[in-house]
Parts: structure tokens; sequence; C-alpha cells
């Protein structure tokens, strides 16, 4: 019964979406799709394929990592501007304003170009073991990016923490649990599930701010982009291959994203 | 195909400044002692000759300028949008989901690279398909149109729901009134919409604003690439991106201060955030 009620309702909502215009509008989609991968010049992509994967691989990598890091260092910034004395909150609410008020590209430059011309000065740095991390790029474009995710979400998870009922962790701790185990159970989960809606929009801003590290030579898929393009002298065909493989990204995030999000209750707080 | 500055010759230079400076220690020594002491900084940044807070200064003016104008087109498409998304026809409101949902999508450098070559492509040949000369199109303008696309989509979304959380009484009664359609988007909805799309919108000119220093990848010439400049012939990096730091932030602050203002002020007669609360 209640399968058949189901079947019935997903072929009403299909035919509800499937309306005759949109039969047309995506027809005339696929018919612009079909003409450009007939009509443009696709011949380089056996030759750059491999690059490509290898490009889309390392988008991929800086941005996991990056939103790891930046997430792990986004709750100590909420928490101490969310409850922390004046000590701790200033400077993490100064670290914020000011990430947050800088384009990405101006730090990844300053810490590039800036850091990175005036490490080689001082000789213990270029004697020590992160030498050869520093002579690379891709440290400096993990870090800009990290902090930069930490700026953005410390600024969320401040509101989530400050959003959880202070009736809870009164409750905790009349359990009887000690500050950190009423962190670690109560608090700091239910600020997360608060964050995780704009968690999912943050994500998606993180990976649309991966391709500035190909400013700095590190080989990510933009990069590859732009070495095709200057290889075969084509402009359009590398570049909506991109738009396609980034858009391809954000909607694999999303729907997972979306996954995550139902399985938590939806009744907080 | 016009000739168009390249991101590789635009903003990749062939090795890192540090990994070459470090093998003449002579010149290192002069850079740091530039760099360093605080007589240098100054000279370096003096708004004359020779220093270069003159082109930084400048830069920033176009940034600015490429700003509120992306901004204020972008307010034109989002208006619309939001319009023809809420009240538009079934093909009006599919086509914009798609417009909102790419540009959303997609990264901003991507977008800024493929509607800046399709854009002046598409005029070129327009042109010359009815006869006129081909045209350089100005930096400013291609700048504005780019960004402005861009922040049409998410101004469209910030709008459409701005609009959605309007009374509905307020505009049944504008229309029981007998209100044209032009009238009542003038006198009712704009004003009425204003006070929840603020802090949107505002999020937005704050993004605008960083955005156009994505412009200097494709090689338009605002502060970031100004920057680029002054420090790729000075070699005090760090000074000048430091400087060009402190630029962006002063003007994020600035329009902090600004849009409380406009927010208090399209607020008037509503009731306090905090006693609403």
């Amino acid at each position: 019964m209640a399968n058949e009620a189901a079947i019935i309702n997903a072929v009403a909502r299909t035919s509800l979406w499937l309306q005759p215009h949109r039969i047309v509008l995506i027809l005339i989609a696929l018919g612009l799709v079909l003409s450009a991968a007939f009509f443009m010049r696709w011949d380089w992509l056996p030759q750059y394929y491999e690059m490509g994967l290898i490009g889309i691989w390392r988008s991929l990598w800086i941005l996991a990592v990056t939103c790891v890091l930046g997430f792990l260092l986004a709750v100590p910034l909420g928490l101490a501007q969310a409850t922390g004395s004046f000590w701790f909150a200033a400077p993490a609410k100064v670290f914020c304003t000011v990430i947050r008020g800088t384009p990405l590209l101006i730090q990844l430059w300053l810490l590039y170009y800036g850091l990175g011309s005036l490490f080689p000065q001082y000789p213990w740095i270029r004697e020590s073991w992160m030498w050869p991390y520093l002579r690379q790029a891709w440290p400096y474009g993990v870090l800009a990016l990290t902090l930069s995710f930490a700026g953005y979400e410390g600024e969320v998870m401040r509101g989530a923490f400050a959003g959880v009922p202070k009736g809870q962790l009164e409750a905790a701790r009349a359990f009887g649990m000690s500050r950190w185990k009423a962190f670690r159970r109560i608090w700091l989960p239910q600020a997360i599930y608060r964050a995780l809606p704009t968690l999912t929009g943050e994500t998606v801003l993180q990976l649309k701010s991966t391709p500035l590290v190909a400013t700095i030579s590190v080989i990510d898929i933009f990069a590859v982009s732009s070495k095709v393009r200057q290889d075969t002298y084509l402009t359009y065909e590398p570049l909506l291959l991109l738009a396609l493989i980034y858009m391809t990204i954000t909607g694999i995030l999303v729907f997972a994203f979306s996954r995550i999000e139902a399985r938590i209750p939806n009744k907080i707080g | 195909m016009p000739h168009l500055p390249d991101l590789s010759q635009a903003c990749l230079p062939p090795t890192q400044p540090s990994a070459v400076r470090a093998n003449n220690p002579g010149a290192t020594l002069i850079d740091a002692l530039l760099s360093a002491s605080a007589a240098g900084i100054i000279e370096l940044l003096s708004p004359y000759p020779p220093g270069w807070g003159g082109t930084l200064l400048v830069g920033l003016l176009h940034s600015i300028e490429i700003a509120l104008g992306a901004t204020c087109l972008g307010l034109l498409i989002g208006t619309g949008g939001a319009y023809g998304k809420l009240y538009g026809g079934p093909v009006v409101r599919d086509l914009l989901a798609v417009y909102t949902t790419i540009v959303r999508a997609v990264p901003e450098l991507v977008l800024i690279l493929l509607l800046y070559y399709a854009g002046t492509d598409l005029i070129n040949q327009a042109l010359t398909a009815m006869g006129y000369q081909r045209v350089d199109i100005s930096g400013l303008a291609a700048g504005i149109a780019v960004l402005g696309f861009v922040q049409g989509a998410y101004s469209t979304e910030v709008i459409r729901g701005a609009i959605l959380a309007i009374p509905q009484g307020q505009i049944e009664a504008a229309r029981a009134y007998g209100m044209s359609p032009g009238l009542l988007l003038r006198r009712i909805t704009l004003p009425a919409m204003l006070p929840f799309a603020i802090p949107g919108l505002a999020n937005l000119w704050l993004i605008a604003t960083k955005d156009t220093a994505l412009l200097a990848v494709v090689g338009f010439y605002e502060l970031a690439l100004a920057t680029r400049q002054a420090a790729g012939v000075t070699k005090a990096y760090f000074t000048f991106f430091f400087a060009a730091g402190v630029l962006y932030l002063l003007l994020s602050l600035f329009s902090n201060l600004i849009i409380g203002r406009i927010e208090a002020w399209s607020r008037r007669g509503m009731p306090s955030l905090k006693e609403a609360r």
C-alpha cells in the first residue's frame, strides 16, 4: 500500500516537473551541447586528459585539506568570540574582520610573494627542514585558503555556539559532566548541526576560490585549462569544459551535504 | 580573436622571486634593508612619483568605480530577475533558474575569463556583421559588465527573498487601490523589501569590492594589478601587498559604516531588531 502510494507520488512529481515547455528547453540545451561537441575542436582532449585528471585531483585535495583544517581552526575562533574573555575574543574578532575584509587574491600574494621574499634573508630558515617546502608554492596556497575558510567559518561558528540554548549546557553540567565533556558531547555537536546548512555554501565558495592558487603557479585544474589555451590557441573549449567540471563538482558537493543534513535530527534546541 | 592579455603572462611569473634572489646575497641584503627600514617604506609608499602610493590610490579608485558600476548593474539585473522569477511565465522562470544556478556554481575567475572573451568577441562579430569597425572595449566597461552579470545572479536571489518577505496584504492593498504595476513597484514593493534586502545586498557589495581584485588576472588596471606592478618594480613585495590589504580593509570598514546608516534609514518606522527579539 505504502509502496504504491510512493510510486504514484513519484510519478506525479515527475509529470509536474516535466512540463511541455521544460521538454522543449531540455531539447534546446541538448542541441547546444551536441553542437558544441560536434562543431568545436576537441582533438586536444586525449593529449591533456591525464594532466586534467591530475589537476582535478589536486583541486579536490586542496579543497578537502583546506576545508578540514579551516574548520578545525574555525571552532576555537567561534568559541573565543562567543564566550571568551576580551583578551580571547578581540584577537579572534580582528582576525575574522581582516580575513573577511580583504580579497583572497591579496592574502595569497602577500603570503607567497611577500613572505616568500622575506624568508630567504634568514639563514636559519634556509637551513631548516622546512625550507624545501617553503620553496614550493602549494604550502602558501593551502595556508591562505585555510585561513580564509577559518575566517568566514569562524564567524558562522560564533553564531552557532551562541545559538545553543543555555539550558542544554546547564543540564549537562547538572548531570555532572566536566566542562570538556559537556563541550564535546553537547555544545559542539549542536553548534555543528546549526552551522551545517551554511557549511554547504561555504564549501562551495571554497571550491570556487581554489582556482586562485593557479596565480601562484600551483598546477590545479584551472592552470591545466590555461595551459591548454596557451598551447592550442583555443579560447572557449577549455573554459567551457572547465566550467562544466566545476559545476559537476558543485553538484556532487551539494548532493552529498544534503544527504548528511537529512541524517541529522531537524528538531534542535 | 582579439589580442588579449593572457593569464600566464599577466599573472604567472616564471619563478618565485625568493628562489631567484636567494642566489644573490647582495641584492637580498639591499632589498631587506629597503623593505625593513621605516624610511624606505615611507619613501616607497609616498604618493609622489618616486614612491608608488599614487599608483595604488589610482588603482583603488578604479576598483571602487568597477565595484560601484557592477553593483548598480547587478541591482538592475537582480530586480528584473526577481520579478521574472516571481511573476514571470514558466519559460522565464526556468531560464532565470538556469542563470542563477550556473553563475553560482562556477568560480568567478572562470566566469570572468569566459564572459570577457565571449562578450568582446560577440560585440565585435556583431559590429563587423553590421559593417562597422572592430572596437576595443574599455577595461572599465568590460569589468563592470562581467562583474555585474555575476552580481546579478546573487542579487536576484536576495531580492526575490526580500520581496517574498513583504506582508502579502500590502501588495494586495496597493492592487486594490488600482496602482499600475510600475507604480506598485516604485511605491510599495521596492521600499517595503529594502529592509529585508539590505543585509544581503550589503554582503554583495563587500563581495563586489573584493571580486574586483580578480579582474587583475585578465589584465584590468585596478588595485591588485597596480600593487603587483609596484611590487614587481621595487621588489618590496611584502610592503606593497600589505599596503593593498590595508586599503581593501579600510574600504570594507568604511563600507560597513555607510551600510549601517543605510540600514537604519531603510528600517525607519519599524521596531528595532533588539525589540523584535
